[in-house]
């Protein structure tokens, strides 16, 4: 399950300062706001933009592991790894299901994914070329999510906080599955520990990018926290999940790829945390706009299993609509 | 690309016999039988129920929540609605 940091957010809005005030005061008092509940425009938009990401995140990201499955080196860990799947898919229709109480449909909100108008989390425009690649989506990646979406719990929209509660509760084994794995090859042979810390090279930055720009330079995050869509700013995520990861790395023997990371007995208020090097944001807009190794392929991957089904579609609803004409007729028979 | 909506569903979902079934989300399906197949793939995954509903989404009529203060006033002022309202010797016991 995953999430990242809103990109592009326009949270602006026209309404009169005594709505937009009494919508606050509700926010304040931590009443969750109701799909009928009267709402600014920039709320609305926001969060239909948020969730809407957040599913197709979901979504694409079922794509780097399904690359595996077939794959896997033994049968628990094919298990594991189609169930971990199964739900990224089970999470995307929670979240496309609470973005449509918002008014938006569900063909919209694919047919914006497929003409690249919406976005999804940049870190599965990364390839997983080995296996220890499954271990590092789950361990960091879910992690890195993890991080994001239990504050999501408690966010403001209330079918939104509905379905991250249900995420979170299925989320946790998909960490867990991707260290184990992680630990696993670390001490095994020296093929494999190496194979894992390769892994490990390649998914910390883009694992630390999840949590998207730092907050100096996010510029709609403010007005997202007054509404408490978000709870926490980007850079106080990042934080927590590097100072809960970097012991994770160091029990298994594998070496964070970062030359500055140090621990700083002065942070987060004196309990300490880790300083850590500069993060490549050049890196993060390139692969968010399109220049990752594999946005084409994901979404022509999307856009294939989009066009593939849409016989079965049209099927379905021909069959249903034969079935209540039917039914339709056998009454009118028998009255 | 078909312009055609699939029909939206809401799901219910009983957790276990003696509860209530409670509303758990929604799903797009052709018809009813392919409604529960899909609620029951989505959203039953980890023992969450033994009895799934599915209702169409267009086919629930809602309260208009704009009118929510004076359909669902506290009733503040009607204290006689409450048990504590009466009284009863002590001796009498709980009542």
């Amino acid at each position: 399950m995953y999430s990242q940091g809103l990109i592009g957010a326009d949270s602006q809005t026209e309404e009169t300062e005594e709505f937009l005030a009494a919508f606050q005061q509700r926010i304040d008092r931590e009443e969750k706001i109701e799909p009928n509940d009267p709402m600014p425009a920039g709320y609305r938009k926001t969060l239909i933009r948020q969730i809407g990401q957040h599913a197709h995140s979901e979504i694409v990201g079922m794509l780097p592991e399904g690359n595996w499955i077939t794959r896997a080196p033994t049968l628990r860990r094919k298990l594991a790894l189609l169930a971990k799947v199964q739900d990224e898919g089970g999470h995307g229709l929670y979240l496309y299901s609470a973005a449509e109480t918002l008014g938006v449909s569900r063909e919209q909100m694919t047919e914006e994914l497929l003409s690249g108008k919406a976005k999804y989390s940049s870190i599965f425009n990364y390839p997983t070329p080995t296996w220890a690649d499954m271990g590092a989506i789950g361990w960091l990646v879910d992690g890195a999510a993890i991080m994001n979406q239990v504050p999501l719990c408690r966010c403001s929209f209330g079918p939104y906080a509905r379905a991250m509660v249900r995420v979170c509760k299925e989320e946790s084994f998909h960490q867990r599955q991707g260290y184990e794995l992680m630990s696993a090859l670390a001490n095994g042979a020296p093929e494999q520990m190496q194979m894992a810390q390769d892994a490990l090279d390649r998914w910390w930055w883009p694992s630390l990018m999840m949590f998207g720009p730092s907050d100096s330079d996010s510029a709609h995050s403010d007005q997202n926290m007054k509404w408490k869509i978000k709870r926490f700013s980007n850079d106080e995520l990042r934080q927590k999940f590097i100072d809960a990861t970097v012991p994770q790395a160091e029990h298994i023997g594998l070496k964070m790829p970062d030359p500055d990371l140090k621990w700083n007995p002065e942070k987060n208020k004196g309990q300490g945390g880790y300083d850590f090097g500069e993060i490549d944001w050049s890196e993060f807009w390139r692969v968010v706009k399109g220049g990752g190794p594999m946005n084409r392929d994901r979404i022509a991957a999307r856009t294939k299993a989009w066009e593939d089904g849409a016989w079965v579609r049209k099927a379905a609803l021909a069959h249903a609509e034969k079935r209540r004409q039917r039914q339709e007729t056998s009454k009118e028979a028998a009255e | 690309m078909s312009n055609q909506h699939m029909p939206l569903w809401e799901v219910f979902i009983r957790p276990r016999n003696g509860l209530d079934h409670k509303h758990a989300g929604s799903i797009h399906a052709s018809d009813s039988e392919m409604a529960l197949q899909a609620a029951r793939d989505v959203y039953t995954r980890r023992e969450e129920g033994n009895s799934i509903w599915v209702v169409r989404s267009s086919d629930i009529v809602a309260s208009d929540p704009d009118k929510a203060s004076e359909n669902f006033d506290p009733a503040g002022d009607k204290v006689y609605r409450h048990p504590s309202f009466y009284d009863i010797p002590d001796e009498v016991g709980h009542m």
